[in-house]
């Protein structure tokens, strides 16, 4: 009769093991930088133990099944541990493809005499062995997304740093595109120094802005607004002669805010609002 | 019923809100502060909101309303020691509050104040320094 699957699982482990070792170590992408032969060999044998103790005969194909989580979630685990160490999604694949190898290889030793049962088991096989690596995919895909994630948040919390220029001036320098997400944070960080520092003026350099359309400058006109309800004075300083043209072109009304050239203006624009002066010392003095 | 009380200090008003505005105590406060403004010949009017963490736009349109009715009546309105957040709210709901002064703080404020009546004080010296000499 046809031959169990989980039986041969269980009686052939070794050799399995010792195969798909041999496949990983043979593949030309094999990563000896990243992870170490011995550390690839735990996380294969902890998968196949997995494999063989949780898997009987009747749930086999069925991948959502209850018995296939533990499973799942080591291949889940290897999975994001090697989206953060930076291997390719090649490689993380070749890890499931290569036991899929493996196995089918065992099996056709084990049905040398019967094509018909053979071909039945290594569709099997195959069919759950795809399921097996779409899951991994999905994982790596995962774990890569969460480190996009936390990249694009430690990038916002670096790019706005608020400068005291001066007591009771403050300087806002912002590089990159200016979205919505990116304004709240400014907005945020900014009034809440302006509160902290008792700050009369703050300074927008928006030199590090590589464009401005109408939905920047919408966001610029709100922080503007926003710091003027603090009783603050909001000067916006770095406009590039692109810039000004664009504004201009598209009709977008900055009258109402002081716009400077740039922040060595607008610095000396906050010295006199505050009635400060900047001497120089005649030579000879100290 | 609660009243917000409103101080006066020489030529102004100062009120200060420790509580959260609900809309009948915003109204009374709109209807007294005009009052008292229109009895004391007031110049200038405070509103400290340090201590309003929750705004709408209601409160934000009786803000509005008493700089407006004030600067009938010949006062300025100073609003000071705004949160953050309260102020990202306002400007999130499209008031951007025109026609209020704004101060950090109420020293700053009165300070702010004082330097409007100044120039007020100059401006109307200087007209009657160019009025026309009758001879």
């Amino acid at each position: 009769m046809s031959l169990k699957i989980n039986k041969l699982l269980q009686k052939k482990k070794k050799n399995i093991l010792e195969l798909w070792m041999k496949n990983q170590l043979a593949d030309e992408g094999l990563r000896e930088d990243l992870i170490s032969n011995e550390e690839l060999r735990s996380q294969s044998e902890e998968l196949i133990d997995a494999l063989v103790s949780n898997l009987g005969e009747d749930n086999f194909e069925n991948v959502d099944s209850d018995l296939w989580s533990p499973v799942i979630e080591i291949l889940g685990g290897i999975a994001i541990t090697r989206a953060r160490q930076g291997f390719t999604p090649r490689e993380t694949g070749n890890f499931v493809f290569s036991l899929k190898e493996a196995l089918l290889e065992i099996l056709q030793q084990e049905t040398k005499d019967d094509a018909a049962a053979l071909f039945a088991q290594s569709l099997r096989i195959s069919r759950v062995m795809d399921s097996l690596s779409v899951v991994t995919f999905e994982t790596f895909i995962k774990g890569r997304e969460e480190v996009i994630l936390r990249q694009t948040d430690e990038i916002t919390e670096i790019s706005t740093p608020v400068i005291r220029v001066w007591d009771g001036i403050l300087a806002l320098p912002i590089i990159g595109t200016l979205d919505s997400a990116r304004t709240q944070v400014v907005m945020e960080s900014l009034l809440q120094e302006i509160v902290e520092t008792g700050s009369s003026i703050a300074i927008l350099d928006i030199s590090g802005v590589p464009a401005v359309d109408s939905l920047v400058a919408q966001h610029l006109i709100k922080t503007v607004s926003a710091t003027r309800l603090m009783g603050a004075e909001c000067i916006i300083s770095g406009i590039r002669p692109e810039i000004a043209q664009t504004v201009v072109h598209l009709g977008i009304d900055l009258s109402t805010i002081i716009t400077k050239a740039s922040l060595a203006s607008a610095l000396a624009y906050a010295f006199k609002a505050m009635r400060l002066e900047v001497k120089k010392i005649p030579a000879g003095q100290r | 019923m609660d009243r917000i009380p409103i101080l006066r200090m020489g030529s102004f008003l100062l009120v200060t809100i420790q509580v959260d505005l609900y809309d009948r105590l915003a109204l009374t406060l709109e209807a007294d502060l005009v009052q008292m403004v229109n009895k004391t010949g007031a110049r200038g009017v405070l509103i400290d909101i340090s201590a309003v963490s929750i705004v709408d736009s209601f409160m934000g349109r009786i803000v509005g309303n008493i700089a407006s009715m004030s600067k009938i009546l010949d006062a300025e309105t100073v609003v000071v020691g705004m949160q953050p957040a309260v102020a990202i709210t306002l400007i999130e709901l499209g008031l951007p509050l025109k026609g209020v002064h704004t101060a950090l703080d109420v020293e700053k404020g009165m300070a702010l104040l004082k330097s409007m009546m100044d120039e007020d004080q100059e401006t109307d010296q200087e007209e009657i320094e160019d009025g026309p000499v009758v001879e």
